[in-house]
């Protein structure tokens, strides 16, 4: 059993339970108190002692129900088969009791797979499989496209050769009974293919997901397929959500050492200035302050859609985000991101701003009329666009004055380095006035890009 | 053998909670018993009135222990929490042997045999007389052991929690000039949270994490019972039945089971025999405690009580 529990961690790793060592040995010691016999306690129990949320509760309850119900479907689902097989059992034992010089003496000669797979005792089915799947190392399946390999592992460890040898020799000697074991190893088939289904859904849970987020992360957003833009979307909570914990506490860093003399004398000055209580210099830090300018023309809009989602989920890191839209003129839409779910707030916006080409020199005009007053010297501004202005002036003039009024000037480019300054694209004559220009593409670059953004508020 | 015994402990932590007031579902038992046999701290979530810290006072009055209350809030710290020294005490330590200092000295001739007389003395100085035990020190100096209950953790500022770690694994704490001191008998340390931020991993780590959510109707018409005896049977279920359906409704604060005693009280106060429109109507404000979320629950109060009569005939 204690085997059992140990394949049991793992498998709640893979559902994104965090089971360090410590947590299993402490669910052993529960175990060991509450025992195995009520399984409702022992679920209570596992859950105490591993789950550390209501999320992780809820996932590890699962699990539990898949895991501990492992025998479970093999014994109810081929239930009504079963029956008609146990008649056929009955029948055939009758008839062969009838006929044992014919039926009984080969019957004795099979190997144990064989006499198993006749004598219809599921338990004894399930546990040979149940062993059998250990013997194959089931757990350390990872992939779906394993699934193959490990059911002949199963079955070969289970003795499938010699039951295969037996099967040719009968089909000559008794055809019937060669038929009933046909029959009966292509039931066993069936449940090994569960078994290793189900090992599949509990063990390579963890795996799968590490490799899609990982294909995720690293994809093109501007190319991104339909059916993935919920996932990616995900994927970029999640990334808002390690940038949060990352950010969000104000760490208190003072100036060791360094007295604040004017403080000090002010707070002493009931003592006679006599410095009972000393005041000590602290830096003062700045939660940052954000003015996004996103390009959201075809080329570059899905990008944007990602760029607001991930920035505005930061609340508790970024005080302040003013967001805007331009492709050939630039609304705020900072009110649209709040009040409305992302999905809607992207739509409300292309059909306000987007679906035009984009003009960076006349969206610069816009944004310097009506909202330079905004920038402050605490405030980065970010650009995310591709710089490609359709050969129309870009005005890269107006892009000095913002860099000036601004504490620091961000280009994100989702086109690759290669293709600055290429065709339209230009990136070389706004790139002097940027602090840093980076390439951002993929989820990664883009996690990478605004994660150095608030790291320099810290 | 074992299992039976177990089975029945878990059960003996029902009865004995049940005997105090405080009907504990089984998971909550589970988790009183499991605490006391491995020695782990509770650490209790949910939603604010599901009797996270009613839980505490429970267990203590069932075992007969002293209750150590200790409530977080931002800019709790050591000096509050742990230990803090007898300053004025100290001071005046000070002056007595400054009094004393020609006596203890006495004839000696050198500054080092003067110091050498000064160490013999002995150093009380930072020594147990001067400390000033606070909560988390007193739970662990009761000679019977104690229920230490941390209220409202996630109030605290992230170092605090810190500061925890060393007593909920170890039942200890180091005081820098004393060294350490341990737990007489380790007290049943439970803490609570609202979620209002994440905690630590490390401090997750040491605790059996319990999660009280709102409790079935079966159950919660026991508490109710338990803790208003005068409510009838019939007005008990349409109640209870009510706050179910209430609860499904999108409000900013959900009725707990705090607000569903207080109700059961102004009901009993108001001797109503069952649920009506306008009793209803008028005692919302009990239950729901925003404006906004009595405006969208008052349409539905009607439905709601056909609803909860209804399957009062059937349950």
């Amino acid at each position: 059993m204690r085997e059992n529990l140990h394949r049991f961690f793992r498998a709640a790793r893979g559902v994104g339970v965090h089971v360090s060592p410590a947590e299993s040995i402490d669910a052993m010691r529960a175990v060991s108190q509450v025992g195995f016999s009520d399984r409702t306690i022992l679920r209570d129990a596992l859950l105490l002692t591993l789950a550390k949320s209501q999320d992780e509760k809820l996932a590890l309850g699962d699990c539990f129900d898949l895991f501990f119900s492992q025998p479970e479907p093999r014994r109810d689902q081929p239930e009504g088969v079963d029956q008609d097989a146990s008649q056929d059992t009955d029948q055939a034992s009758s008839s062969g009791a009838a006929g044992d010089a014919g039926g009984g003496s080969p019957q004795q000669e099979l190997g144990p797979l064989a006499q198993m797979l006749l004598s219809q005792d599921r338990n004894a089915i399930a546990a040979a499989i149940a062993s059998a799947a250990g013997a194959a190392s089931l757990s350390d399946i990872r992939y779906s496209t394993q699934r193959g390999i490990f059911s002949s592992r199963i079955l070969d460890a289970m003795g499938l050769q010699r039951l295969r040898d037996e099967l040719d020799g009968l089909t000559a000697s008794n055809p019937a009974l060669a038929e009933r074991l046909r029959a009966a190893l292509d039931a066993l088939r069936e449940a090994v293919r569960d078994t290793v289904s189900q090992g599949l859904a509990l063990y390579a849970r963890e795996e799968a997901e590490n490799l899609r987020n990982e294909i995720l992360r690293n994809a093109p957003l501007a190319r991104i397929e339909r059916r993935q833009v919920a996932e990616m979307r995900a994927l970029i909570r999640q990334i808002a959500r390690r940038l949060r914990e990352r950010y969000s506490k104000p760490r208190k860093r003072q100036r060791r050492g360094h007295l604040d003399v004017r403080r000090t004398l002010r707070r002493n000055a009931a003592w006679g200035g006599v410095p009972f209580l000393t005041a000590w210099k602290r830096k003062h830090r700045d939660r940052p302050k954000i003015v996004a300018l996103c390009d959201v023309s075809g080329s570059v809009a899905q990008v944007s859609d990602f760029f607001l989602l991930l920035i505005h989920s930061l609340h508790e890191v970024v005080d302040d985000v003013r967001s805007f839209a331009f492709s050939s003129h630039l609304i705020e839409v900072s009110q649209i991101l709040e009040t409305k779910s992302p999905e809607e707030a992207m739509a409300e916006i292309m059909s306000k701003v987007g679906f035009g080409s984009s003009d960076y020199g006349s969206s610069l005009v816009d944004f310097e009329k009506d909202f330079m007053s905004t920038l402050t010297p605490q405030t980065t501004v970010i650009v995310l666009g591709d710089a490609r202005s359709n050969n129309l002036d870009p005005r890269a003039d107006i892009l000095r004055r913002i860099s000036e009024r601004s504490k620091r000037l961000v280009w994100l480019n989702p086109e690759g380095r290669l293709a600055w300054g290429f065709g339209d694209s230009e990136m070389p004559r706004y790139a002097t006035f940027c602090s840093v220009v980076r390439q951002c593409a993929t989820a990664q670059q883009l996690e990478r890009a605004v994660s150095d953004i608030v790291a320099t508020y810290q | 053998m074992a299992e039976q015994k177990a089975l029945t402990s878990i059960e003996a932590v029902e009865s004995g909670l049940a005997a105090q007031g405080y009907i504990a579902s089984r998971q909550i038992a589970t988790a009183v018993y499991l605490s006391q046999q491995i020695e782990k701290p509770i650490l209790v979530e949910g939603p604010a009135g599901v009797g996270k810290t009613e839980l505490a006072k429970a267990i203590a009055a069932w075992r007969g222990m002293k209750m150590i209350r200790l409530q977080c809030y931002e800019g709790l710290d050591e000096a509050k929490a742990l230990y803090e020294w007898k300053y004025a005490k100290q001071l005046l330590y000070t002056q007595i042997l400054k009094d004393k200092l020609g006596e203890v000295l006495g004839g000696a001739q050198t500054l080092h045999a003067a110091l050498d007389q000064l160490h013999d003395f002995g150093d009380v100085f930072f020594s147990k007389e001067f400390v000033e035990p606070r909560p988390l020190l007193q739970a662990l100096e009761q000679p019977g052991g104690c229920v230490l209950l941390i209220d409202e953790i996630d109030k605290s500022d992230a170092e605090f929690e810190s500061l925890l770690l060393e007593i909920l694994s170890d039942f200890q704490v180091t005081i820098p000039e004393l060294g350490t001191v341990s737990a007489i008998t380790p007290p049943t340390v439970i803490l609570t949270s609202n979620s209002e931020r994440d905690l630590g991993d490390a401090l997750k780590r040491r605790c059996l994490h319990l999660h009280i959510g709102f409790p079935e109707q079966r159950l919660e018409e026991r508490i109710v019972e338990s803790r208003v005896p005068g409510i009838s049977q019939t007005l008990r279920r349409q109640m209870v039945g009510f706050i179910h359906e209430i609860r499904s409704l999108d409000l900013k604060k959900l009725p707990s089971v705090s607000e569903t005693i207080d109700w059961a009280r102004v009901l009993v106060l108001l001797q109503a025999t069952e649920l009506d429109t306008d009793t209803v109507k008028d005692t919302l404000n009990v239950l729901l405690k925003y404006e906004a979320d009595i405006e969208a629950a008052a349409p539905q109060v009607t439905t709601f009580i056909a609803k909860a009569a209804r399957s009062n005939v059937f349950g």
